[in-house]
Parts: C-alpha cells; sequence; structure tokens
C-alpha cells in the first residue's frame, strides 16, 4: 500500500478532527489544537505504518495536543478586559451546541467526542482517557443523555 | 449522534495556515499548487531545493501527486504561497515577456542520460527547435535518438527546460507530454514572439 500525499490526509479527516477540537476545547482554542495536531502528524507521517488507522491516529494526537492547548491557555490566563482579541462569527458555528458539551464533566466530553466525532471505538478511547472500556461506553452514554436534555437540537440533528 | 455543523470556510483557512507553519518548520518537503495556462491546467511542484515536477492535466495531477509522496516525500501541501515565482514567471512565459526562466530547480527526478539530455534543453534558444537527432549530439550520445524522445517524454519539467522545442527531423512537431496540440501552441507563442521582437 502505498503512502498518500498528506495533503489528502487533512482534506479526508480535516473536519472530523476540526469538530474533535471543537469538543474538547471549545470552538475558540480549537483552531490552536487543530493546527498543533496536524503539525505534529505531518512530521510523524513518513514512519506511519502504511495499513495505520489514519483518523483514529489523528483523534489520539489530536487528545494530546487538545491537553496542551487547554494547559497553556490556562497559563496565559489573562484579565477578562483584554480579551476581544479573537471574535467568534455566530454564523455557521452552533455556540448553543459547544455550551452544552463544554458543561459536561472533562471525561464525559472527551468520550463523547472521541467516539461519536471522531469514531474511535471504546477500546481506543479507554486507553486515551484512561479506565476500561465499559466504562467509557458509560460515560459517553451518561453525556449523550445530558446533552439530550440541555440540547434538544441535538435530536433533530440526527440522521 | 451525527450532529454536523459546517466546518468547511474555518478548514479553508486552517489548511492555508497549516501550509505557512508547515514550510516554517521546514516540514514541506512538497509544495505544490495548480495555475490556469494557455495549455491548460498546470500542476506546478517544489522541494525546498527548487521546482521539482510540472505536469500538464492530461498527466492526471492525483497521479503525479501520489508518484511525488512516493519518489520525494509523502510530506505534501497545497501551498500556492511557496510557488508565487514560479506563477509568476510562468505568466510572463505566456504573456510572451520572458524567454528564459529563472528559477531554482531540483533535479531530484532526474538520472543518468535523461539528466544530460534534459539539461541540455535550453540550450536550444527560445523561438528554436532541434530535431531528436541533433539533442542526442548535444547530450553526447549521437545514435541514442530513441532514448531522446523517451527522456523528452519522461521530462519533469516540461515549459521551463523546453522539451517542446524539439521536434522530429521532418521538422513536424512529433509527441508530447502534454499532447500535440499543447506542443504546437508552445511553438506558435514563441514564434510569434520571436518574430515581433
Amino acid at each position: 500500500m502505498v503512502k498518500e500525499p498528506f495533503e489528502r490526509v487533512v482534506v479526508q479527516h480535516g473536519a472530523t478532527v476540526l469538530r474533535v477540537c471543537r469538543a474538547v476545547v471549545g470552538p475558540v482554542d480549537a483552531d490552536d489544537a487543530w493546527s498543533e495536531t496536524f503539525l505534529a502528524a505531518l512530521r510523524a507521517y513518513p514512519d506511519l505504518p502504511s495499513d495505520a488507522n489514519v483518523e483514529a491516529w489523528l483523534v489520539t494526537i489530536a487528545h494530546r495536543k487538545a491537553i496542551d492547548v487547554v494547559r497553556r491557555a490556562a497559563r496565559q490566563a489573562v484579565p477578562l478586559a483584554d480579551v476581544p482579541d479573537r471574535v467568534l462569527p455566530a454564523q455557521g458555528r452552533d455556540l448553543d451546541l459547544w455550551a452544552a458539551l463544554a458543561a459536561l464533566p472533562t471525561k464525559q466530553r472527551q468520550v463523547v467526542a472521541y467516539h461519536h466525532l471522531g469514531g474511535l471505538p471504546y477500546d481506543d478511547v479507554a486507553a486515551l482517557v484512561g479506565g476500561t472500556a465499559a466504562a467509557a461506553r458509560r460515560a459517553a452514554s451518561d453525556g449523550v443523555a445530558t446533552l439530550r436534555r440541555t440540547y434538544p437540537a441535538i435530536d433533530q440533528e440526527e440522521s | 449522534m451525527t450532529y454536523v455543523p459546517d466546518v468547511s470556510d474555518d478548514l479553508d483557512r486552517l489548511r492555508r495556515h497549516l501550509a505557512v507553519r508547515a514550510a516554517a518548520e521546514e516540514l514541506l518537503d512538497v509544495a505544490y499548487r495548480t495555475v490556469d495556462s494557455p495549455v491548460g491546467p498546470l500542476l506546478l511542484a517544489r522541494t525546498p531545493a527548487g521546482l521539482v515536477r510540472v505536469a500538464f492535466e492530461v498527466q492526471d495531477h492525483d497521479a503525479v501527486l501520489t508518484a511525488l509522496a512516493q519518489q520525494v516525500s509523502p510530506r505534501v501541501l497545497e501551498a500556492p504561497g511557496q510557488l508565487d515565482d514560479v506563477a509568476r514567471e510562468l505568466d510572463e512565459y505566456f504573456a510572451g515577456r520572458r524567454t528564459a526562466f529563472d528559477l531554482p530547480l531540483d533535479l531530484l527526478l532526474l538520472r543518468g542520460f535523461r539528466r544530460d539530455v534534459v539539461l541540455h534543453l535550453p540550450d536550444i534558444a527560445y523561438g528554436h527547435t532541434a530535431s531528436y537527432a541533433q539533442m542526442a549530439e548535444l547530450a553526447g550520445s549521437p545514435r541514442a535518438v530513441r532514448a531522446v524522445g523517451t527522456a523528452c517524454a519522461l521530462n519533469p519539467l516540461p515549459v521551463v527546460l523546453p522539451c517542446h522545442r524539439v521536434v522530429r527531423s521532418d521538422g513536424t512537431p512529433g509527441q508530447y507530454a502534454g499532447g500535440s496540440a499543447a506542443k504546437l501552441t508552445l511553438l506558435d507563442l514563441e514564434t510569434q514572439v520571436g518574430v515581433a521582437a
């Protein structure tokens, strides 16, 4: 099997990784997490086995980069008065969904993002966030149950 | 749960940003873009050393990128800004304002006799042609006429290294990687500009 040009990896998986990043760190820090994820992936890409599950590999990197971004943001926390550096356009971004996700406990939010948005099996999710696959499944199910309450539109979006 | 917000605008912006950062961190082994031209869309690809590939649409740009990923490096990204100088010189060439290219070239796809032939292509002056036999002589192997044909057909840098100026000894254009119509277009362009000058 030949290795695809990396551009195709970005085109094929960029949207999924962005959704995962937004769900885990929120829409503001998601751009940084996405960029750091693909930069790290580009660096490691020549050594990736050609039969690897590329999307699972990217979600795994995104998990580590999301943690870095959150830590960095915490270190660089600035007084609120200085904030409007980046203003988010409301259009095309469902801020209610991010708010609902942000309200979940960290582990539930991660598990929902990696399994439901990133397509990672529960075994792999458990390897990332700790605990067993069964615990990850329970956390995801609790998270989705909460989202159904706090963000009713989620059921309308299901296809 | 299949909630899918639209992310395409943001992705375009993030992809452009990724290409810039990848280049800054020396992770961009192959940068590419496409440009429109009178001979159809051209794929341009470069390494940090210089222009490594020019390809016509009939050569299948996807296949060319896949080959570059194998022959050069899989770290391939669309990065138009990295090829601004190439695009500008090609524009000038097609507008008749440039008769020679002044670009760093990366000849890593070329070896042996093919490399000798291709490197002698700029010896044929703008607006002029040479036969395959004359090229064989220039490359130092007068009897290797067929091999010259192969070298021209497989030239990784057509237009910039002018294999279109190599024609059959009876004066007809002969074959071309970009199709014979493209070869005629280039020869006509150079003849008209040459006459006007």
